[in-house]
């Protein structure tokens, strides 16, 4: 486990003594690369101009990024520049790998954008991306077609479903902690075909517990995102009759309520009467939380849980080694296994066209992979850490890169 | 001014070139950044325009039914908000400009113009943590009560976080600028004017009505093409606010509500790529050319009824 340093305090004091000293020792830092234009401002402008520069230094991104190690104690030889767009929903968790990777490695840089998963994948594509963070997979087609600006040559893709997060069914009903769903009841609340708490499909299931007469308002994401496009191939998957709409990132028909964002649906659920929404586990927070049908047992999300579908899933046919797209089976049959999650992938070339960082691809890709890459994951966005199963298939394809 | 230069020859100085030339460079600059706008808007939703649902994943079917109940939702949240906020912050500037004693006065106008510098973001958080829970009871009983209306059809929102409220919130933060110029308007007022139907044996009230709103009328009306300005674009706070889902309905209390162009703007942007950038931009260039329309609807109504309008 890395221990943060309080970093900008420890950056800030060494920018000030790059800029007192001149010491004009050139390392690989985009955010000062220019000592000597640093000398000018010192003698024109005096200590405030310092004072000045200093603190935009140490507030500013770059410096954040790069965590409390000394250049001098360099114990790794990686050094470079590695790009990275995609989903937004690893942004925290992509945060937190590149300060932990970065803190191991001084010289390395990793930038990521979190500009969607669709852009991710177009960024990647065209080749102004390393890796791509993207919600799901790339499709049959896609990979048909091929184009991969960065990959050689018919190389295939390495696909690493490396961010589980589960998503939690929150709901605000006064007395209710927990209540117990199957999937055709969770779709038609979500659907609008069971309108009341008091439901007597709902009251079938929880039994002994008092439903008020109260209508239900279910709230889902007003904007386009993974979490949504995840739950609704949940509903679709487990509850098709009910549930008639594909999975979609944007919410499929006119109804229920909406709300911008995660914190949106939390605060619309908590602040609301008989309310129901889905959000990121991580964010339930006090809110009562449903146990959802699995087999014959009712499941409460949990991280063991949410990790144990990608295990009981099988992968999809036909993909090259290495491509670990996995076919989530939203309606296992096996117990313990909590069926609503958010599976993010990082996607990387199998073969580079450029040797130059592929070195860099493989480390930071394997840092992620590792119980500890995982672990600050899950204590800094929720995720749950992948098992020992699933991490074997995937050094193994890390391995494979070249 | 050009009679003078050409009769005198007045002697050009280095600060008059000065002045006139930033004046000038400061006056084109706003033409050339609206046209600039404007270009940027247009080259970009040129290929969005003739789209259908193959070539952008986020159109139902083609471009103008997706852009439709978002002109439409727009156009009701502002006019609501605007319906809201007129009579009372004509009310609020008559009150600073002719009841309220001068240092209350003073005051007053001084926190109105201080509403105005609440950031949007803010309204929003105020909007989904205070009002909308605030103001759901009563929706629940305007539903039980006043269902027969229209406007008050249910199911009622469980959260309160409906149209209405969003064009409460809008209402308030169109507040200060419409406020601000009705009182400077109406305190333009020739105080001749006034004193004669004071001398006529006016009551204050038959004063104002006599007096001060015909005077004001134009002012009113720029003061409601500038709140309403804001209200058609303003972003966060109803992007926060509303529960949107893109119906056309009227319905004012209910979890089904139209969005409006520029919070849904700010709601699909994030994951939006490709074709679909272009469609949300061109629905950025329908919202430019319905607040030019708006403006351009309100100066002509300013300028029919200038002759009017007892200012002279």
């Amino acid at each position: 486990m890395v221990v943060h340093l309080p970093f900008t305090d420890v950056a800030e004091a060494r920018k000030a003594r790059d800029l007192t000293s001149q010491a004009s020792q050139h390392r690989l830092d985009p955010c000062n690369s220019n000592p000597e234009g640093n000398h000018v401002n010192l003698k024109r402008f005096g200590v405030p101009a310092v004072i000045a520069v200093t603190a935009a230094l140490a507030l500013s991104s770059c410096a954040s990024n790069e965590g409390g190690a000394t250049p001098e104690e360099s114990p790794s030889s990686l050094s470079g520049n590695l790009v990275g767009a995609g989903a937004s929903s690893q942004d925290a968790a992509q945060k937190a790998w590149t300060a932990g990777f970065q803190t191991a490695n001084p010289d390395v840089t990793i930038n990521y954008d979190p500009t969607g998963s669709g852009a991710g994948r177009e960024t990647f594509l065209q080749g102004a991306s390393d890796f791509a963070g993207s919600d799901r997979a790339f499709d049959d087609e896609e990979i048909a077609a091929g184009g991969f600006a960065k990959c050689a040559p018919d190389s295939s893709i390495v696909e690493l479903p490396l961010y589980v997060s589960p998503i939690a069914v929150i709901f605000n009903l006064e007395g209710v902690d927990t209540l117990d769903l199957d999937p055709a009841t969770l779709a038609g609340i979500f659907a609008g075909t069971i309108t009341k708490w008091n439901d007597p499909a709902i009251a079938a299931l929880n039994e002994g517990v008092e439903l008020p007469d109260q209508a239900i308002t279910p709230v889902h994401r007003s904007d386009d995102s993974g979490t949504t496009e995840n739950f609704t191939d949940y509903l679709f998957a487990a509850a098709p009759e009910v549930w008639t709409w594909e999975a979609d990132g944007v919410w499929p028909f006119e109804g229920g309520e909406a709300a911008q964002g995660t914190s949106g649906v939390v605060d619309a659920v908590t602040n609301g009467t008989g309310t129901i929404g889905y959000a990121d586990a991580s964010r339930a927070g006090d809110l009562g939380t449903v146990a959802v049908q699995v087999g014959d047992e009712f499941v409460p999300y949990s991280p063991e849980a949410a990790a144990a579908i990608v295990d009981a899933s099988p992968f999809v046919e036909g993909r090259a080694e290495g491509d670990l797209a996995i076919e989530l089976d939203r309606s296992p049959s096996e117990g313990g296994v909590y069926p609503i999650v958010l599976v993010s992938y990082l996607v990387a070339c199998q073969e580079y066209a450029e040797p130059e960082n592929v070195e860099l691809v493989k480390a930071y890709l394997s840092y992620i992979a590792s119980p500890e890459g995982q672990d600050v994951a899950a204590a800094d966005a929720g995720s749950a850490p992948i098992s020992d199963t699933l991490r074997e298939k995937v050094v193994a394809a890390i391995d494979s890169i070249q | 001014m050009s009679t003078a230069s050409t009769v005198i020859k007045a002697k050009q100085r280095p600060g008059d070139r000065v002045f006139s030339g930033s004046a000038v460079f400061a006056g084109s600059m706003i033409l050339v950044t609206l046209a600039a706008v404007a270009i940027f808007l247009i080259v970009q939703s040129l290929p969005a325009l003739f789209a259908t649902s193959e070539d952008a994943s986020i159109l139902p079917t083609n471009f103008w039914a997706y852009v439709g109940p978002l002109i439409f939702g727009t156009v009701w949240a502002s006019a609501l908000a605007l319906l809201m906020a007129l009579p009372v912050s004509i009310g609020i500037a008559l009150f600073i400009s002719h009841y309220a004693p001068r240092r209350l006065a003073s005051v007053l106008g001084y926190i109105v113009d201080l509403l105005a510098a609440v950031p949007s973001v803010v309204f929003g958080l105020w909007g989904i943590g205070v009002l909308a829970p605030a103001v759901q009871p009563l929706y629940s009983w305007l539903v039980d009560n006043l269902g027969w209306f229209p406007l008050f059809a249910g199911p009622v929102s469980g959260t309160g976080r409906t149209i209405l409220t969003a064009a409460i919130v809008l209402a308030v933060m169109v507040l200060p600028i419409m406020t601000a110029i009705n009182r400077e308007v109406f305190l333009q007022t020739p105080v001749l004017h006034e004193e004669a139907a004071l001398a006529l044996g006016a009551t204050r009230w038959e004063m104002i009505r006599t007096a001060v709103l015909p005077f004001g009328r134009s002012g009113i009306i720029s003061a409601s093409v500038l709140g309403l300005g804001r209200a058609l674009g303003e972003t966060m706070a109803v992007a926060m606010v509303l529960s949107a889902s893109g119906a056309l309905t009227f319905e004012l209390l209910t979890s089904v509500n139209p969005s409006t162009i520029a919070a849904n703007i700010a709601l699909s942007f994030p994951e939006a790529y490709g074709p679909n950038v272009n469609v949300l931009i061109a629905t950025g260039l329908i919202l430019f050319i319905v607040t030019f329309a708006v403006n351009a609807f309100a100066r002509w109504i300013v300028s029919r009824r200038k002759e009017f309008s007892g200012a002279n």
